[in-house]
């Protein structure tokens, strides 16, 4: 990873490296020729969890009973591990125990620089650029002990298409998130009034667990996420940020 | 054969197991306290099983609302908690129990996908000693066991060795033990798993890629004590290694 990002950071399949361009031009060749794009980075992929207000408001009283018992306290992260990255472009599996799939829309931050008991002042240097994740699930209701088959399946992190320059996105807490399905809006989000805004959590997290050049921090999922099955194609916007857009196909018995 | 990563004269060497302690690969022989130890690869997915000896469910049964189980319990972890032997794990000042966990870990050598149980063992390249600790404090019911808990800085400890499959006949009849500050508090083993390697590898593999380089630490049996500044804890395989580390306090880490 480059923290000397200015531009747009991508890396369409077939090529040797990733290599800076304009967002537009991305865009373009994407658009034109239907390339299809490697993930702009291979750090890991840190989930947060009920970091979106309308989220947490989701599960009511019921974060005080049990399982839950208490509203949650510290950011709560998962990891979308390396076999669930692909590119822009890129079809993702159905996999056939499950008829429709999850959608979850969210920023990622992506960091340029290690980061360990950063300050909240001062997060936003250590972050190299932003991308959009497309953080799919098996739908599930409860996040007490989710199995790692609802969120670790290959393919289940769509990632791109490529990474913007910090720079470039002024302010990181003010982005609207569009998800369409087959080219019709079903979500509408934005970042603004996390729980934790982007530097708050950076501060939050690295406060235990250091974060290095590449890795991404999702900043969470809004509530109501859509679902799309096999033969639809979701495409998630950050204005800003790009476009992400997979087609979902059927997959054979597993 | 038994295979190190270290770190000795300004650069980091795969190393083997010999007689006087580790042999560079350009043939440098140097002494166990001589080197910098890393752990023994670099791994890429980490996956960590809770609960997966029965005398530990019945010791955290307290805690616990789910008793039956129809599937393993399997989380994530990612590189940068990982330590190697002989290093420091920070306790925080704040902590009021924080346990060591010795587990048998997994290797996997090559590419699998759908894998049988017959055939799992084909796909492992060798195994390791972790110790993975856990702050209790911090446990939150919200994607258990949280991050904070289990993915902190220092928290994981590999090595020393990676031992190649072909070196461990049974993998499932392996005595393992922890030792704090030399008295026994952990004993247990590999033979008392309740998903045995092939099993973890048949259910992994089932909805997930798993690639050369992942890993699977296959969980703790009972004795799990709380450790302070100050402790030095071994965890031990027998015929797998023989893993050393210090417990240190906020202090060494300027907070």
């Amino acid at each position: 990873m480059r923290f000397m990002l200015e531009q747009s950071l991508a890396q369409p399949t077939g090529e040797p490296l990733a290599t800076e361009a304009s967002a537009e031009h991305w865009q373009a060749l994407a658009a034109a020729d239907g390339s299809t794009f490697l993930p702009p980075t291979r750090g890991t992929v840190y989930g947060t969890l009920l970091n979106h207000r309308d989220a947490l408001a989701a599960l009511e009283d019921q974060v005080n009973a049990a399982p839950y018992k208490a509203p949650p306290k510290a950011p709560i992260l998962y990891i979308k591990p390396r076999n669930t990255m692909v590119g822009h472009h890129v079809p993702v599996v159905v996999p056939a125990d499950a008829p429709e799939l999850e959608i979850g829309a969210t920023l990622g931050i992506v960091i340029g620089r290690t980061a360990s008991r950063v300050v909240e002042a001062q997060a936003l240097a250590f972050v190299a650029g932003y991308t959009v994740v497309n953080d799919i699930s098996v739908p599930h209701a409860s996040v007490y002990r989710p199995s790692m088959r609802f969120k670790c399946r290959d393919g289940f992190c769509p990632i791109g298409p490529a990474i913007v320059a910090r720079a470039l996105v002024p302010d990181p807490d003010a982005l609207d998130i569009d998800v369409a399905i087959d080219g019709a809006t079903v979500q509408r989000s934005r970042t603004a009034g996390l729980v934790r805004p982007v530097a708050r959590l950076i501060a939050d997290v690295t406060d235990f667990m250091t974060l290095f050049p590449g890795d991404v921090l999702t900043v969470g999922v809004a509530a109501h996420a859509p679902r799309a099955q096999a033969g639809q194609t979701v495409t998630i916007t950050i204005h800003g940020v790009g476009k992400l857009e997979n087609t979902l196909v059927a997959g054979g018995a597993e | 054969m038994k295979r190190a990563r270290v770190a000795y004269g300004g650069a980091i060497h795969d190393a083997v197991e010999h007689g006087a302690g580790v042999r560079l690969t350009d043939g440098r022989v140097l002494a166990e306290d001589a080197v910098v130890w890393l752990p023994p690869f670099e791994p890429e997915t980490i996956i960590a099983l809770g609960l997966n000896y029965a005398d530990h469910v019945k010791e955290l049964s307290k805690e616990l609302t789910v008793t039956a189980k129809d599937e393993p319990l399997a989380f994530l972890k990612s590189p940068g908690a990982l330590i190697g032997h002989r290093a420091q794990t920070r306790r925080p000042a704040d902590a009021t129990f924080m346990h060591y966990e010795c587990e048998l870990a997994v290797v996997i050598g090559r590419s699998a996908k759908q894998v049988s149980r017959a055939d799992a063992l084909n796909y492992v390249a060798g195994y390791t000693v972790a110790n993975d600790y856990a702050i209790r404090d911090y446990l939150e019911n919200y994607y258990r066991p949280n991050l904070r808990v289990k993915n902190r800085d220092t928290c994981t400890v590999l090595g020393p060795w990676l031992v190649d499959a072909a070196d461990v006949p049974d993998p499932h009849a392996l005595a393992l033990r922890t030792l704090v500050n030399g008295t026994v508090t952990q004993q247990g083993n590999t033979s008392d798993m309740i998903s045995d390697i092939p099993a973890l590898i048949e259910y992994l593999s089932s909805f997930m890629t798993l690639a050369p380089g992942d890993v699977i630490l296959t969980g703790t049996p009972d004795g799990v004590i709380n450790v302070n500044v100050g402790d030095e804890v071994v965890t031990e395989i027998d015929g797998i290694g023989r893993l050393v580390n210090t417990i240190v306090g906020d202090a060494l880490f300027g907070r």
